[in-house]
């Protein structure tokens, strides 16, 4: 077997691409979060809850209404979209001109509000939800066994994180969208409906959280508090990559995964930490984050 | 106003001098037991909620009153933070004349509360936790340890499968008390019956994602690989396994499986799977009897071996009350310890002078999909180990007021 400095190699890469899987639910989760804040400055602490709603819309809609892994893929997070619009339109737009605390404390009081609802109706100990039958088994690679559905993970996520980031960035609809939260004002004597354009962007924002939740459902425990334990994680993520800057968020998102996957091999009893000592250095060294633009 | 301080002075002293005479009676005319647990987190499916629910029952089966008083049950959740738990206990026991508590699932919690109940010389009836501490290092005369310990959930599952050929083990553990306690029991008996440990890792509470320990595991070359871990963290661990194939190649062994837990894991995954508990609703007429007056109250879900426990314990205290003729700790803590118990929970059980409620364990199987009659259906009974097998020996416990003499 193939060592360097007493290190298996094999043993190793696993343990890269296992990281690489993980950093892609952060990456998603991360750039949800990221658009945002960046585009509209709320910081949303319902992301967590919403990324278990995902997961739990799923699981009812195949027990419930026969939907299958497929058309959840699709209609859930259409369905959490929705859901988000009406919590922007509603909800937060009243208090819109406030200071980020209103928003932030909002968000945090649904984000219980929905976990406790779901701890009622639901219990604790999670529900079973089966990975999909054209991809249940997996590819023997020379380090390691790869289950299919890790494998479609990644490639999933990374298109969606890839072709939103394009959105944003490279399209005429992004630019829009970015000139809209830059100068509201400019943007609507232009004849452009900025509100729709910032409920727009919420609702999308929020349903790649719905997206993310339902990918995950095969394979962690579908229960009411498998948002609250991702979501400071992917906060301290966004921190690193720089508040609100889209591609930061997804970039760092998987290059967390593979620094947390690495203190697994190493040091497991510190990967619950790595993150947040990262994120102290990075707050140390560049304040703004890893790609965020100095204020 | 100078009499009326007087009249008042002289109402409280004849009211002291009542509550003297009734010492030898029911404290403060009223026997109250409080029930403490998680009622919202990790662990609220296998204690929390029901537990309130089964300890109700018992009082309501009682009759309501003992000595002529009525029974009083309040209820409080601990978060699972040994100082929201500690905290509660003494106001309970300070203030609002709690008797006994039953309750406390994390072992952190329980441990905290033992401490201001045995100071309060008052009884702690523990139905849910794990760690076997509280009847040996940190056992005290006011604790009952009542469904079962990380002792008979070693000898239970691990052993067999030792004797049976699995020599070499990997550890995934929960990297906090309860893990640690359990890693190191079942790590002697595995070294005790020939069996040696390959390695392991120490996982932070609460991680999502195992897939990291599972590779390490397959590549560490062990037969079984045993989850020291419990809830979430153990179901979590369990379906990765089975994702990355590795059920195929080795055994997976969870130490702590609650049936909420079993019911949480697909078939497919978890069909085959051995452990051990402490109770099974469908056992046999008595267990199903008593189950579907709990389902009843609680739509339907079927109860932990805790919620069962916690039923029993409140119980058999109750009838010491009785039998001692008063609520005080020391005296009611005698009498519980000279009944023997018998219930539909515990079978041949005895509660020993160290607080180990010792009973007969059930080695279950988790059944595959095929094998299911209903969603409650999920254990087969493979066998019924002894209590003095499945317990730690007082002897060896070292547990000093309990060796002295």
């Amino acid at each position: 077997m193939a060592t360097f400095l007493g290190i298996n190699l094999f043993a190793l890469s696993g343990q890269l691409l296992v990281g690489l899987i993980n950093g892609s639910f952060y990456a998603l989760l991360s750039l949800g979060l990221a658009i945002i804040f960046g585009l509209l400055k709320i910081i949303n602490f319902a992301q967590g809850a919403m990324y278990m709603l995902g997961a739990f819309f799923a699981w009812m809609a195949l027990n419930y209404m026969g939907i299958n892994y497929w058309a959840a893929l699709i209609l859930v997070p259409i369905v959490i979209g929705c859901i988000a619009i009406l919590i922007e339109r509603f909800l937060i737009r009243p208090i819109a001109g406030e200071d980020h605390l209103y928003s932030l404390l909002l968000t945090f009081g649904i984000a219980l509000v929905l976990q406790g609802v779901f701890t009622h109706l639901f219990g604790s100990s999670g529900l079973p939800y089966k990975i999909p039958a054209e991809l249940s088994g997996g590819t023997k690679l020379p380090f390691m066994y790869l289950p299919n559905y890790r494998a479609w993970i990644i490639v999933i996520s990374l298109i969606v994180c890839g072709s939103t980031w394009w959105v944003i960035e490279k399209t005429k609809l992004g630019a829009y969208l970015r000139a809209g939260t830059e100068n509201p004002q400019l943007m609507q004597g232009f004849g452009i409906n900025v509100p729709l354009i910032t409920t727009l962007t919420f609702g999308f924002g929020v349903a790649l959280a719905g997206f993310a939740g339902v990918l995950a459902a095969p394979v962690y425990s579908v229960s009411p508090d498998m948002g609250s334990s991702v979501l400071i994680v992917v906060f301290a993520i966004v921190v690193i990559g720089g508040m609100g800057s889209i591609g930061g968020a997804i970039l760092t998102g998987l290059l967390m995964g593979v620094v947390e996957g690495l203190t697994k091999f190493f040091y497991p009893e510190a990967s619950a930490t790595v993150i947040f000592l990262v994120m102290v250095i990075v707050l140390l060294i560049k304040p703004a984050g890893l790609f965020g633009k100095e204020a | 106003m100078k009499l009326m301080k007087k009249t008042v002075l002289a109402v409280a002293m004849s009211l002291a001098t009542v509550a003297g005479v009734q010492a030898a009676g029911v404290s403060d005319d009223v026997v109250k037991i409080g029930v403490l647990g998680d009622m919202g987190g990790v662990y609220a499916d296998i204690a929390g909620p029901g537990s309130v629910v089964a300890v109700k029952m018992a009082v309501e089966d009682f009759g309501g009153t003992v000595l002529g008083k009525p029974i009083e049950v309040v209820s409080a959740d601990d978060q699972n933070k040994a100082d929201v738990g500690s905290s509660i206990a003494r106001k309970w026991v300070d203030d609002e004349q709690v008797d006994v508590i039953n309750g406390a699932v994390a072992s952190s919690v329980t441990g905290a509360v033992t401490k201001v109940m045995t100071a309060a010389e008052k009884i702690t009836l523990i139905a849910a936790s794990a760690s076997h501490a509280f009847t040996t290092k940190a056992c005290s005369p006011f604790n009952a340890h009542w469904t079962y310990d990380v002792v008979a959930l070693a000898n239970g599952t691990v052993k067999p499968m030792v004797t049976g050929g699995k020599e070499k083990w990997f550890f995934i553990t929960a990297d906090y008390a309860f893990g640690h306690a359990l890693e190191k029991v079942a790590t002697g008996v595995i070294n005790d019956n020939g069996g040696s440990i390959v390695g392991g890792v120490r996982v932070p509470l609460g991680t999502t994602d195992f897939s990291s320990y599972i590779l390490q595991a397959q590549s560490s070359g062990a037969d079984v690989i045993a989850l020291a871990n419990a809830g979430a963290d153990m179901v979590n661990a369990l379906k990765t396994a089975a994702e990355f194939g590795v059920t195929e190649m080795m055994d997976v062994a969870g130490l702590l499986v609650f049936t909420q837990n079993a019911q949480a894991l697909d078939p497919a995954i978890a069909g085959g799977m051995k452990l051990t508990t402490g109770f099974y609703w469908d056992m046999d007429d008595q267990t199903r009897a008593w189950s579907k007056r709990y389902m009843e109250r609680m739509d339907g879900k079927i109860p932990s071996m805790a919620h069962a426990g916690a039923y029993s314990s409140t119980m058999h205290y109750l009838n010491a009350v009785k039998a001692a003729g008063t609520d005080e700790g020391k005296a009611v803590m005698a009498k519980m310890k000279e009944t023997p118990v018998e219930d539909f929970f515990s079978r041949n059980g005895y509660l020993r002078k160290d607080g180990r409620m010792v009973h007969d364990m059930l080695q279950v199987r988790i059944k595959n999909a095929d094998e299911r009659t209903s969603a409650n259906d999920i254990f087969a009974i493979e066998k019924v180990i002894k209590g003095d097998d499945a317990f730690l020996e007082l002897s060896k416990g070292g547990c000093e007021f309990a060796m002295a003499k």
